[in-house]
């Protein structure tokens, strides 16, 4: 009998814990799915997409972890990141490099490069600290800014990738078709059932990430980001430099950037240059944010779990909803959730504090 | 003579924890009362309660009732206080750096005239009458004889003292200002300054206005007041007239308390001057709050130093300033080699550990596990409970978590299990929590900063014990600092005194309180070495 009580105490404190504004999207979420049951849509055909989508938005989120854990919050300068891995893909589709050795080096590439840009990047953060994620913003915008003046100028050549009067100049979406176009997607992949197929080297490049990452934050350095991120004075006198925890924290969460965008390039298929990478930054915040992440404190399981509710729902919400309601609220719907999402946690980091 | 302030019994609860015991105190017109104790006797809380601070009546209020000009009130709120006429200056300087003394000294009492637009939206819109307020405030400045302060300086351009000037000044401008507290106002003067400001306070008695006047310097006090009450751990020890009272017998009264006398167990190795562990010279430690301004000591190997005096006199600084949490200077040897100050590294790799007075905000992830908070320094500065895997050196969670369940055990930490987060520990728990941090460093010199402040009596026992033990057992050197002197008795071989950041004198143990109090005053000057 004890035991029953107990069992009954220990659900209702967890329900307790859960914030009411992720209890309402995914409430949301299951009274989406339960619509789809009524309407002609092929729930099969929303798995498969939501599968992917997360796969392939799985490591731009993972990218925020880092920077929450060290007390900077969500890395709203993703973009440099972002590039990063652009000029990884860049190059590898200039040197014509096909198939997953091409996705191999593209990451490598842009490893290398981030691991720069981070350097620089944190230099800057740490010269404006206590206002990061302003600047961060900032930064997102001058770097995406700044490339779109460079994709002009950068001495591309290859035909597929400039445009096709003038010679000069790349495109504002170029086709991976050829060269490692769903190469995670399609490896080892398998069919569930019926139409809906699991892609299983997306999942497991994912799974691969966070269990890096899991890894990394228990060894000394990880734990130093920790350690600072949750108590700078306590850090200091368990011999950590804070500044040198931050620099990690933000080099992995570039470096983290870059591949991010590679996967989710292989799995969309285009590239996207100029403005693009600015529309990845808000989705991966409000995801790790959904996930049960404050600005102060995030987890691995805050990623994976943010990440599958925010992208189901952008999926199964576009085919559903234009079902019943008339016209495309998709968009809407996502901007909603998404900047709803960054605006709660930030109103919520004020009491964490105390 | 009239009674302005009579307060009656006035005793007072903090969460269960009683500071004040039926306290009553009186102030007559023209009167300087002096007012003296140590940290946490309740000056300050009687004080709150005087002027309706809410953090008094947000914890409870008090007992005892207050009587002004010979009739009850009810002091709810500052606001209310001052209606009464009862003005503070206060020990940090209330005041706007970036506006002007005439502004500072009306501010929120502005004279303003009518304009256009006040006629239309009321009183809050009208103009400040500058010409007024300027003259007001002059002669706020030339009451206290302070003609050289410009009252359209901008306070930030003063000198410290001038800063304390224009507090009294804008107190004084309170047309109905009938008592003034003075809480430590000379803390921050230099002595020729000081002397001016007891003189504005002598002008003011002249004048009628009854005043409380706070401070920890003794001979002040005997030359101000008329009156002298003695507060010790929230009752009043004494009052008299200040002819009643010497500076020694003010000294002994403020401190004296029965000591309890722990038996302590005998030692291994008897501790001898030649061996010292630690030599500090002319150590400065730039710690707000707590300077340090010229300290100079030998540690000797294997002892329990007391590190004592009264707050914002340089005690805590100095183990800061060695561990290197705060910018500090000087010549340190440790174990016959030079030690590099400003390194929390190059002190943990040496086996000096520091468990901070600041146990929430320095030596806790409060929102960590129990087992974190022992291990995570440890971790991060040796590599201790680590495990090679995949070519990573990752920590072990199976040794973490046997380590910190045997330390649980061992200081009886009372908790769910291992993995609690500390923050909803009791104080004393969590102070248990820093102290099994502090002992998986394997420390050689340990310094320890209030380790029983805020916890109960019977934590605070099993705290001072296993310091004794791992001082006993396994010889480890230990720098206890702590505001109460009767746990520095209780536990310490020698105690040093610390008065203006530097070090008035280092007495024996069981040396009279007298002393002891005299020294924390900064009037025993001469430095008596334990033998």
């Amino acid at each position: 009998m004890s035991k029953m009580t107990d069992f009954k105490e220990k659900i209702l404190q967890s329900i307790k814990k859960v914030d009411i504004p992720i209890l309402v999207i995914v409430l949301f979420l299951i009274s989406l799915f339960v619509l789809a049951a009524f309407t002609s849509v092929s729930i099969t055909g929303l798995l498969n997409d939501s599968l992917v989508r997360i796969g392939m938005n799985g490591v731009l989120v993972l990218a925020m972890l880092p920077t929450i854990r060290a007390g900077i919050g969500p890395n709203f300068g993703l973009p440099f990141g972002i590039i990063g891995g652009l000029l990884g893909m860049l190059i590898v589709m200039q040197y014509q490099i096909m198939g997953p050795v091409g996705f191999l080096i593209a990451i490598v590439i842009s490893v290398l490069f981030n691991l720069l840009f981070g350097w620089v990047y944190s230099w800057l953060l740490d010269k404006v600290r206590g206002q990061e994620m302003m600047v961060e913003t900032y930064v997102g915008y001058s770097i995406v800014a700044f490339m779109s003046i460079m994709w002009l100028i950068l001495p591309f050549s290859n035909p597929e990738m400039v445009w096709a009067i003038g010679g000069r100049g790349l495109r504002y979406t170029l086709t991976l078709q050829g060269y490692f176009d769903k190469v995670l997607n399609n490896f080892l992949r398998f069919k569930i059932f019926g139409d809906l197929y699991f892609p299983t080297g997306l999942m497991l490049f994912f799974a691969l990430m966070c269990y890096i990452i899991y890894l990394f934050f228990r060894t000394k350095a990880g734990l130093g980001i920790d350690l600072v991120g949750q108590n700078e004075m306590y850090a200091i006198s368990s011999g950590v430099k804070p500044k040198v925890a931050r620099r990690n924290a933000v080099i992995l969460s570039t470096v983290l950037g870059g591949i991010g965008i590679i996967v989710y390039a292989q799995s969309y298929g285009f590239v996207q240059l100029y403005q693009a990478p600015l529309f990845m930054t808000f989705p991966a915040v409000a995801s790790i944010l959904i996930g049960g992440a404050s600005i102060k404190r995030a987890s691995i399981a805050n990623v994976v779990f943010g990440t599958v509710i925010f992208q189901t729902l952008l999926t199964v919400s576009l085919p559903v909803l234009s079902q019943v309601t008339r016209g495309d609220i998709t968009e809407v719907l996502r901007l909603i959730v998404s900047n709803g999402m960054i605006l709660y946690a930030l109103t919520r980091a004020p009491k964490e504090a105390n | 003579m009239k009674n302005v302030l009579e307060m009656k019994n006035i005793s007072k609860t903090y969460y269960g924890n009683q500071v004040l015991k039926g306290v009553s105190i009186s102030v007559g017109e023209g009167e300087v009362l002096g007012l003296v104790g140590e940290n946490g006797a309740g000056k300050s809380t009687l004080m709150n309660i005087l002027f309706g601070m809410p953090v008094i009546h947000s914890t409870g209020g008090f007992e005892g009732e207050i009587l002004f000009n010979g009739e009850k009130v009810n002091i709810d709120s500052p606001s209310k206080a001052m209606e009464l006429g009862i003005g503070m200056v206060h020990q940090e300087f209330m005041l706007l750096p970036s506006f002007t003394v005439t502004e500072n000294i009306k501010l929120n009492r502005e004279i303003t005239k009518p304009n256009f637009v006040s006629k239309v939206f009321g009183k809050k819109m009208e103009t400040l009458d500058m010409p007024e307020m300027r003259k007001e405030a002059r002669k706020a400045l030339d009451a206290i004889k302070m003609n050289s302060i410009d009252e359209l300086d901008y306070i930030a351009t003063l000198p410290v003292a001038h800063k304390q000037f224009v507090e009294i000044a804008r107190e004084i401008d309170k047309k109905n200002l009938k008592l003034l507290v003075l809480d430590e106002p000379t803390a921050v003067l230099t002595e020729s300054e000081a002397e001016n400001l007891l003189n504005v306070v002598r002008l003011l008695s002249e004048k009628g206005i009854a005043i409380i006047f706070i401070s920890h310097r003794l001979h002040e006090v005997l030359e101000v007041a008329n009156r002298i009450v003695i507060l010790r751990d929230g009752l009043l020890v004494a009052e008299g007239k200040k002819e009643e009272f010497t500076i020694y017998q003010i000294a002994e009264k403020m401190v004296g308390r029965k000591i309890e006398n722990i038996q302590l167990p005998p030692r291994k190795k008897e501790i001898s001057d030649k061996n010292i562990i630690m030599s500090i010279k002319h150590l400065k430690v730039h710690m707000p709050g707590e300077e340090v301004k010229d300290f100079s000591i030998d540690i000797r190997d294997g002892e329990i130093l007391g590190i004592g005096g009264l707050a914002g006199q340089g005690k805590l600084g100095i183990a800061n300033g060695i561990f290197g949490l705060y910018p500090s200077e000087g010549e340190v040897v440790y174990m016959g080699r030079e030690y590099q100050l400003n390194s929390p590294m190059f002190a943990l790799k040496n086996g000096i550990v520091y468990v901070s007075e600041d146990r929430r905000g320095v030596g806790l992830l409060l929102d960590e596990s129990i087992e974190m908070n022992i291990v995570a320094t440890a971790i991060s500065a040796f590599g201790m409970f680590t495990k090679k895997f995949l070519g990573l050196t990752i920590y072990d969670t199976k040794a973490i978590r046997e380590h910190a369940q045997k330390l649980i055990h061992e200081l009886d930490i009372r908790c769910k299990g291992p993995s609690q987060p500390v923050r909803r520990l009791s104080g004393g728990n969590q102070q248990k929590v820093c102290l099994a941090r502090a002992f998986t460093l394997n420390p050689k010199l340990l310094f320890v900063s209030e380790p029983t402040r805020g916890i109960d009596v019977g934590a605070k026992k099993l705290v001072l014990d296993y310091l004794v033990k791992l001082n006993r057992e396994l010889g480890i050197t230990v720098v206890l600092t702590s505001s109460e002197l009767a746990e520095l008795k209780s536990i310490c071989d020698r105690i040093a005194i610390v008065s203006e950041g530097k070090l008035a004198a280092i007495l024996p143990p069981t040396a009279p309180d007298v002393d002891f109090g005299l020294a924390m005053a900064g009037e025993l000057k001469e430095v008596r070495v334990n033998e």
